[in-house]
C-alpha cells in the first residue's frame, strides 16, 4: 500500500466543540488530515463522527474551536467555501438527485467548473456546446473509472443501493476535490460490493492523489484501507494513530466492547 | 418494429447529447413541425376541412399554443426547480399589462420634480418581450421568499402575488390607461410593417414564439443551469455541498419562468383576446396552468404541450361528442357531464401515472423498442 508522500497538513481541526442544546456532540476534538493520506474516523454509534464531517464541510457550525484548511484558519466553514475550496462529500444515506440520470448527477458535480452563462446555455452553440462536451469527457472518464457505463442514462432512483453509492462517489469525484469526505461508503453493502468500493477508494487515492477522510464501521476495511485512524467516543477523541496502534489501545477496546462500571 | 435504434451508432458526445438521439423521434418531430408550419397554413388557405371556418384556429390552436408556452414557463419553476407556484396568472397579467403600457406609451408625471418620464409607444414585438422582462423582474422579487420557505408555504406566498396583482390591475387605473370600464384593447399587431390580423397569421406568430422558446428552454434544462435547478429540486442540501448556490439557482428559475409566462400573457392578451380585463388572469388561470403541468408531466417540455392539449381540448371534445352523436341532452346537462368526466379522468390519470403524460409516453417508447418481446 502506498504511503502518503508528504507530511504536509491539509486540514487541521483544533479544539472543536459542538452542542445541540444539552447534547454535546463533540467535545474539544482536535486532529489533522495530512495531504495524500486516507484518514479514518471510527467510533461507536452516536460518537459524533458524522457531526465531525458536517463541521468540516460547513454544514454545522461549531460552538468553539477552529478549522484550518489549506493554511486558512476559520472558526467555521460555510458549505460554499468548502465546495469551492475543494472539499467533496458523500452521505451515509445516499443523497443523490433522484429524478436525474446517473450521468446528469455526475455532471452536476462539475457545476463549479462550468463558466458559461444563462444566455450561452440557452443557445447551446459554439463555446457553450464545447464546454458541455469537454465536461462530458471528464465525466465519462469518471464513469469509466467507476465501471458504471451501462447505467449512465438510468434515473438513479431506479438503481440498486450499491450502484447508487458508486454514482454518489462519482459525483464527488467530478468536483476534482482535494479532500474527499466519505460517510460510511460501505454501509449496507455485501462483501463483493465492499471489495469494489475499497478498490475504488484506494484507486482514487493512488491515481488522483486525493486525500480521503472516511467514516466506516467495518473494522477490517478500516484497518486495511487507512493510513491513520482517529477514534471518537461520546464526542471525545480517545485515540489517534496508525491502525495497529489504535487496535491495541485499551481505551478503544473498552469503547467498543464496553467496560464494567 | 419500426421503432428500433439498432445500427444508430453515435461517435461523438454531441450526437449523444442531442435532444432526440433516436432517428425515428427526429423524423416524427420533423413531420409534426411540417404539419404545424406548412400543413396547417396550406389547409387553412384552401379552406379544407377542418379549416372550413376559423373555429379550429381561433378557439383551439391559438389558445393551445399560448397556454403551452405559459405551461413551459410554469414547468421550469414547478417541474424543474420544484418551487410550487400559484401565481402564474399574475405573471401572465404582468406581462400583458406591461406590454400594453409599453405598446401604448408610458407617461409617468412626477409633479413634485416638475418632470415626467415618457416613453413613446414601442413596437409590438419589443413591447411583448419587455413585458416578459418586467414579469421576470417581479418574478425575482416574489422568488426571494423561496430562499427561506419551501413547499406549500411557498405556494401560499405566490398566491399572495396572484391576489395582489389582481387587485392592482383592477384598482390602479394607470395600468389600464384610465379606461372607465377597466377593459383595454391591444394595440395593432404590427410586426416590422407586417400586420398580423387574420387567424392564420396570429397562429403562425404564436407558433414561431412557442417553437423558439421551447428550443431555448430545452437547451437550458439539459445544460448546467437545468441540472442545478433539478439538483435543488431533488436534494437541496447535497446541491449546496457540490457548490450550487440556492440563491442563484432558485432566482434564475423564477426569472426565466416568469419571463416566459409574461411573454405568454402578453400574447394571450394581444393575439388571442384582443381586448381584456383583469379577470382574464385570475386564480383560475394559475390553477389551470398548474394542472396542465402536473398532468402533462413535471419536468418535461413535451409534457407541457400534452398537458395544455389535454386541459384545453378535452373539455371541448367532451362538449362536442353528445351533439355529434345526436344524444338529446340539454346544454346544462352537457356542461355538468363535461365537468364530471373531466374531473374523474384527471383523478384516474393521477392515480395510474402520477408523473403525467410525459412519463406514460416514455414508458410507451421503452416498450415499443422491445416490442413484440416483453423484455
Amino acid at each position: 500500500m502506498r504511503m502518503p508522500d508528504t507530511s504536509e497538513t491539509l486540514l487541521q481541526v483544533e479544539g472543536v466543540s459542538l452542542a445541540f442544546g444539552g447534547v454535546k456532540a463533540l467535545r474539544d476534538v482536535s486532529f489533522d488530515i495530512r495531504k495524500g493520506e486516507i484518514r479514518a474516523i471510527i467510533g461507536p454509534n452516536g460518537a459524533g463522527k458524522t457531526s465531525m464531517l458536517n463541521v468540516i464541510n460547513g454544514f454545522y457550525h461549531p460552538n468553539h474551536g477552529a478549522i484550518t484548511f489549506k493554511g486558512r484558519t476559520r472558526a467555521e466553514m460555510q458549505p460554499f467555501e468548502a465546495s469551492r475550496g475543494g472539499i467533496a462529500r458523500t452521505f451515509q444515506n445516499v443523497a443523490l438527485f433522484k429524478g436525474m440520470s446517473a450521468l446528469d448527477n455526475i455532471m452536476a458535480g462539475r457545476t463549479l467548473k462550468m463558466r458559461r452563462g444563462l444566455l450561452w446555455q440557452m443557445l447551446r452553440y459554439g463555446p457553450a456546446l464545447a464546454e458541455e462536451i469537454e465536461h462530458r469527457h471528464r465525466v465519462e472518464e469518471i464513469i469509466d473509472f467507476l465501471e458504471i457505463e451501462a447505467i449512465r442514462k438510468v434515473p438513479v432512483a431506479r438503481l440498486p443501493y450499491g450502484l447508487q453509492k458508486r454514482v454518489e462517489l462519482g459525483r464527488a469525484l467530478a468536483m476534482e476535490p482535494d479532500l474527499l469526505l466519505l460517510d460510511e461508503p460501505m454501509a449496507g453493502m455485501n462483501l463483493e460490493e465492499k471489495e469494489d468500493m475499497s478498490r475504488f477508494i484506494i484507486d482514487v487515492n493512488n491515481h488522483y492523489g486525493t486525500t480521503i477522510a472516511l467514516i466506516e464501521h467495518d473494522m477490517a476495511v478500516v484497518m486495511d484501507l487507512s493510513h491513520r485512524v482517529a477514534v471518537l467516543d461520546h464526542g471525545v477523541k480517545i485515540a489517534d494513530g496508525t491502525p495497529n496502534e489504535v487496535k491495541k489501545n485499551q481505551g478503544v477496546i473498552d469503547a467498543y466492547l464496553g467496560i464494567a462500571h | 418494429m419500426l421503432y428500433r435504434e439498432a445500427g444508430q451508432f453515435k461517435t461523438t458526445y454531441a450526437e449523444d447529447m442531442a435532444i432526440f438521439p433516436i432517428r425515428q423521434d427526429r423524423i416524427a418531430l420533423g413531420i409534426l413541425l411540417g404539419i404545424a408550419f406548412i400543413g396547417v397554413p396550406l389547409l387553412a388557405d384552401f379552406d379544407i376541412w377542418p379549416f372550413g371556418s376559423d373555429y379550429l384556429l381561433r378557439a383551439i390552436l391559438l389558445p393551445f399554443l399560448i397556454l403551452a408556452l405559459a405551461a413551459i414557463g410554469v414547468n421550469i419553476l414547478v417541474g424543474y426547480c420544484g418551487q410550487i407556484s400559484l401565481g402564474s396568472g399574475a405573471f401572465m397579467a404582468i406581462g400583458a399589462y406591461s406590454a400594453y403600457k409599453l405598446g401604448t406609451g408610458v407617461h409617468i408625471p412626477l409633479t413634485w420634480l416638475d418632470f415626467a418620464i415618457s416613453i413613446p409607444p414601442l413596437p409590438v414585438l419589443l413591447a411583448i418581450l419587455l413585458g416578459g422582462l418586467t414579469a421576470a423582474v417581479v418574478g425575482i422579487l416574489f422568488g426571494i421568499p423561496s430562499l427561506r420557505i419551501k413547499g406549500l408555504y411557498l405556494a401560499v406566498a405566490t398566491l399572495a402575488a396572484q391576489f395582489f396583482f389582481d387587485w392592482v390591475f383592477l384598482r390602479v387605473s394607470w395600468f389600464t390607461n384610465y379606461a372607465p370600464s377597466g377593459s383595454v384593447n391591444a394595440p395593432t399587431l404590427d410586426f416590422f410593417g407586417l400586420n398580423v390580423g387574420t387567424p392564420i397569421e396570429r397562429y403562425m406568430l404564436c407558433l414561431i414564439f412557442v417553437t423558439a422558446f421551447a428550443v431555448l428552454v430545452k437547451n437550458l434544462v439539459r445544460g448546467n443551469l437545468g441540472r442545478q435547478w433539478m439538483a435543488i429540486r431533488d436534494m437541496d442540501i447535497a446541491a449546496e455541498l457540490i457548490g450550487i448556490r440556492p440563491l442563484y439557482a432558485k432566482l434564475t428559475a423564477f426569472a426565466v419562468s416568469s419571463f416566459i409566462i409574461g411573454v405568454a400573457g402578453a400574447l394571450w392578451a394581444f393575439v388571442y383576446l384582443g381586448s381584456w380585463e383583469p379577470l382574464a388572469f385570475s386564480i383560475d388561470r394559475s390553477l389551470q396552468l398548474l394542472f396542465m403541468v402536473i398532468i402533462g408531466g413535471l419536468g418535461s417540455i413535451m409534457g407541457s404541450f400534452v398537458g395544455a392539449a389535454f386541459i384545453l381540448i378535452l373539455p371541448i371534445l367532451l362538449n362536442l361528442i353528445p351533439t355529434q352523436l345526436g344524444v338529446p341532452l340539454s346544454t346544462e346537462t352537457i356542461t355538468h357531464l363535461e365537468f364530471i368526466i373531466f374531473g374523474s379522468l384527471i383523478c384516474f390519470l393521477l392515480i395510474k401515472e402520477p408523473h403525467g403524460f410525459a412519463r406514460l409516453i416514455s414508458i410507451g417508447k421503452e416498450k415499443l423498442r422491445l416490442w413484440p418481446f416483453p423484455y
